[in-house]
């Protein structure tokens, strides 16, 4: 209100807002921003052009017809969005079971839910590896019925679903509790099946959450590395993701190379998360 | 009858996308005993990993706590122009892969990169030293605690902040007795996340760290050595060590939630 | 002070920077030189630590600054790289015998127990009902060697020119359903997870996962003809400078051809250089023709043509 005031009125700010520190404050977080994330993002867009505007052009048009370099690209992608989507179904399951229901062990739940964020993302993929490999738990069952989930794109998409799946959860249930219990009992009482009601009032009323969550989930997986080069077979063209092609343009001394596609890949998820955003602006507008 | 499928639904959920794999790792670490499990945990090049990775763990939150408190401070209770691009970019972090997140730090600190050489040649190596973990470390964790912190800042609002102001308190004292007491379990939630997040972290760490055991290796580093060193059970000794690590940070921040829900109308 | 361990130790500690599967050899090999030099020089008993990853890998790591004394990685190029960027002289091979290669290896077939899929020879591995691991060329020593056994094999059959030799690595290649990064990584694809019928491997790590990791589960397959893996050793000249490390680095990679550590290194299953030790452990060492990397060009030759950027390799997994 008084910084309102104070711009309306055309004065300077800082002689009318009694909080203190604005400038202390705004000076620490652009140094914190500038040196942590500015700094070194600044190397990673400016690499590819060390060499002349020309020479960047040139190797991101060279990048843009290099079908590995595409394919690993799409397989990040396209895994990331499959993980996110598989997700929300039991995502939205279990988010219900922690705040809508009253099944037993609740709480249980609640804790174990964060179990895939605190396992180390080598360890998630050398775990996975093992349950769904050819001799593992899931793996070798499966593998009589002729299944075969381990080092395959299901496998990636595998192994980002439980990334993600913390995610989904953490981001419906707080807006499933607070959802109004009331519009649904009225909805019952006036002579809605169970279905109806969920079809009609909760999911509707669910959207922005649900895109915010699938969001998330996807940004995490789209970059998502040792948690999947275990479990993904990594063939070229196949199963390799961006995230590895990054690393082995590094190992094979091609910073350069490995520059390019972290660019790409980081402006691929910036546009995908803008395009996330606007699409929920959008949904909670609708819903009001 | 339908509420006992719904419950086996469930159960079957969990048990089978989040528990299980978690469940592997203790039954591999177990797999000659309990001895042979915390004997494994002796080894010089072990413990050096485990205290690295907390001295790396603490250095990242205090640093990144007491920025992300000023920011959170800055973006929640001003405005100026040029603020929404910085709450976009201080979530940046959040969707840049952590590979990426690595190898930003070798444009910048590498001995191809703009300062590596020079540093090296002062005798201050960055890259594939604990400095250049921590830093890569830092990017990472970066967004947590102003991200958590920031609704509940704009929830509480400013008014008892400039009361504070008028009866003639300090920046310091209003940010101490004002601001966090009012934010403060969204802060230690914030704070918790980064922590989980930091001891875990692998593919940012994995590109700067050069994989030297007793000096490099945090604890995700050495469990993929100690794997890959047919050392099974010592692999995943210290992974259900880490794991237990994160989870008791992660349980207490979820009990601190729950405080939260009651105590604090919800974000 | 916790932060800067790297100059604390640079006066008392060695890095040896090592590829994958020497990780049993140079905990053995650091052990008992420590012991040896402690015995000659009186003062405080010196500290070596091995760090070990895909043999690429770990010379970018060098080569962006990770603080290597010595490099023992699985192939000369990896070396060359760091030579070219002025880590040490060009002319680093010349400076220890055998080509600065104490210990030689080959690649050999490791088969599950019985060898149920029967496999004998390179033609064995592109049947249908066969599954190959092998390593990703691109990032692995090891799995450079495999690759060249391969393609100098086929080279050297009756009519062989580059052309099948490139058409039979495209098929091997469709065979191989999981590229692990490392060397170490595709032997737990293949003994711990269970994956594939057969891997291609140093021999090293062949007798190491036969002997050692499972004696009954494993049989190895060595092939009529297949190609000697030279994976050579160089101090650092510019870390060692830097350390003050010249004197206790270069003892080390001496003490590698020494009989002690020949020993060692027969005991770990690489081949010494020392004909005398050779013959010791010769029962462990099956005989089989070998071919050169300088049969097939030399290591620059060969990357050029075959693992760079648009190479014979990229365009094997190009439709």
């Amino acid at each position: 209100m008084t910084a309102y005031l104070s711009r309306r009125l055309g004065l300077p700010r800082r002689q009318r807002d009694p909080l203190p520190g604005f400038g202390l404050g705004l000076g620490l977080t652009l140094f914190w921003l500038g040196t942590l994330v500015l700094l070194p993002l600044l190397a990673l867009v400016s690499r590819p052009w060390q060499e002349g505007l020309h020479r960047g052009l040139l190797a991101f048009a060279h990048a843009a017809h290099d079908g590995r370099i595409l394919s690993a690209l799409w397989v990040s992608f396209g895994s990331a969005v499959l993980a996110a989507l598989f997700d929300l179904v039991p995502g939205v399951l279990i988010a219900w079971a922690l705040v809508r229901s009253d099944i037993p062990g609740r709480r249980i739940i609640d804790m174990l839910v964060e179990l895939p964020f605190a396992l180390p993302t080598a360890v998630v993929g050398i775990t996975m590896a093992t349950l769904y490999g050819p001799t593992g738990w899931f793996g070798a069952p499966l593998a009589r019925l002729g299944v075969h989930i381990a080092y395959s794109r299901t496998g990636i998409v595998l192994a980002l679903m439980f990334i993600g799946l913390p995610f989904i959860v953490r981001t419906v249930a707080p807006v499933l509790r607070n959802l109004p219990a009331d519009v649904e009992e009225a909805a019952a009482i006036l002579g809605a099946s169970r279905a109806q009601v969920l079809l009609r009032i909760v999911l509707p009323a669910l959207h922005p959450a649900l895109v915010t969550a699938f969001g998330m989930a996807f940004a995490r997986g789209i970059g998502e590395y040792g948690s999947v080069i275990f479990i993904a077979g990594n063939q070229p063209f196949h199963t390799e993701i961006a995230p590895l092609l990054v690393v082995i343009r590094l190992q094979e001394y091609d910073t350069t190379g490995a520059t390019l596609i972290g660019f790409v890949l980081v402006a691929v998820s910036l546009l995908s998360l803008a395009g996330i955003s606007l699409v929920r602006r959008r949904l909670s507008r609708g819903v009001g | 009858m339908s509420r006992i499928v719904y419950a086996l639904v469930i159960y079957l959920l969990v048990t089978v996308m989040i528990v299980l794999p978690p469940l592997l790792v203790v039954v591999m670490a177990l797999s000659h005993g309990l001895g042979a499990a915390i004997e494994s945990l002796a080894d010089p090049d072990a413990l050096s990993a485990i205290r690295l990775t907390v001295i790396i763990t603490v250095l990242t939150v205090c640093i990144n706590t007491v920025f992300g408190v000023m920011a959170a401070w800055t973006l929640t209770h001003f405005r100026f122009p040029g603020r929404n691009l910085l709450v976009v970019l201080v979530e940046l972090p959040l969707s840049v892969s952590p590979v990426v997140g690595g190898l930003i730090w070798l444009l910048v600190f590498g001995t191809q990169g703009w300062w590596g050489a020079a540093l090296e040649r002062w005798g201050y190596p960055v890259m594939f030293a604990p400095p250049g973990i921590l830093l890569a470390t830092l990017f990472v964790t970066f967004p947590y605690v102003t991200r958590t912190l920031m609704p509940m800042l704009a929830h509480n609002g400013r008014a008892a902040e400039e009361a504070a102001v008028l009866l003639g308190a300090s920046l310091w004292q209003v940010l101490w007795h004002v601001t966090l007491p009012g934010a403060r379990l969204a802060l230690v939630s914030g704070m918790l996340l980064a922590t989980a997040r930091a001891m875990g972290e692998f593919g940012a760490v994995s590109v700067v760290s050069g994989h030297i055991p007793g000096l490099t290796e945090t604890m995700p580093l050495h469990i993929e050595t100690l794997y890959n060193g047919y050392q099974t059970v010592a692999a995943f000794t210290m992974a259900t060590l880490l794991a237990l690590m994160a989870m008791i940070v992660v349980l207490v921040r979820s009990l601190i939630e729950r405080r939260l829900d009651r105590t604090e109308p919800s974000i | 002070m916790a932060l800067r361990p790297v100059r604390a130790w640079a006066a008392t500690g060695l890095l040896n920077v090592s590829y994958d599967p020497t990780r049993e050899l140079y905990q053995d090999i650091d052990r008992s030189f420590s012991a040896a030099w402690a015995r000659q020089h009186v003062g405080a008993p010196v500290q070596i630590r091995t760090s070990h990853g895909g043999s690429g890998a770990q010379a970018r790591s060098v080569l962006e600054g990770a603080p290597a004394d010595i490099v023992t990685l699985g192939l000369a190029y990896d070396i060359d790289i760091l030579a070219q960027n002025g880590l040490l002289a060009p002319d680093w091979q010349k400076r220890l015998p055998h080509n600065s290669t104490p210990f030689t290896s080959t690649i050999v077939f490791l088969v599950r127990k019985g060898n149920p899929k029967n496999i004998h020879d390179w033609p064995d591995l592109i049947r249908d009902d066969v599954q190959v691991i092998t390593p990703n060329p691109k990032t692995s020593g090891g799995a450079r060697w495999n690759y060249l056994a391969a393609w100098g094999w086929a080279l050297r059959q009756p009519g062989g020119t580059p052309d099948k030799a490139r058409d039979y690595l495209k098929t091997l290649f469709a065979h191989v359903p999981v590229l692990d990064t490392g060397a170490r990584g595709a032997t737990n694809s293949f003994v711990q997870r269970g994956l594939g019928d057969v891997l291609l491997a140093w021999e090293d790590e062949a007798l190491l996962a036969t002997r050692d990791i499972g004696p009954d589960k494993f049989d190895i397959v060595v092939p009529p003809l297949t190609i000697l893996a030279e994976p050579p050793v160089a101090v650092v000249d510019r870390n060692v400078k830097a350390h003050g490390t010249a004197e206790i680095a270069q003892a080390y990679v001496e003490y590698l051809f020494s009989e002690e550590g020949q020993k060692i290194g027969g005991k770990h299953y690489f081949r010494p250089v020392n004909p005398t030790i050779l013959a010791a452990f010769h029962d462990r060492f099956a005989t089989t023709d070998t071919f050169d990397i300088a049969s097939l060009g030399g290591w620059g030759t060969v990357q050029k043509q075959h693992f760079a950027d648009g190479g014979i390799f990229d365009s094997i997994y190009t439709k």
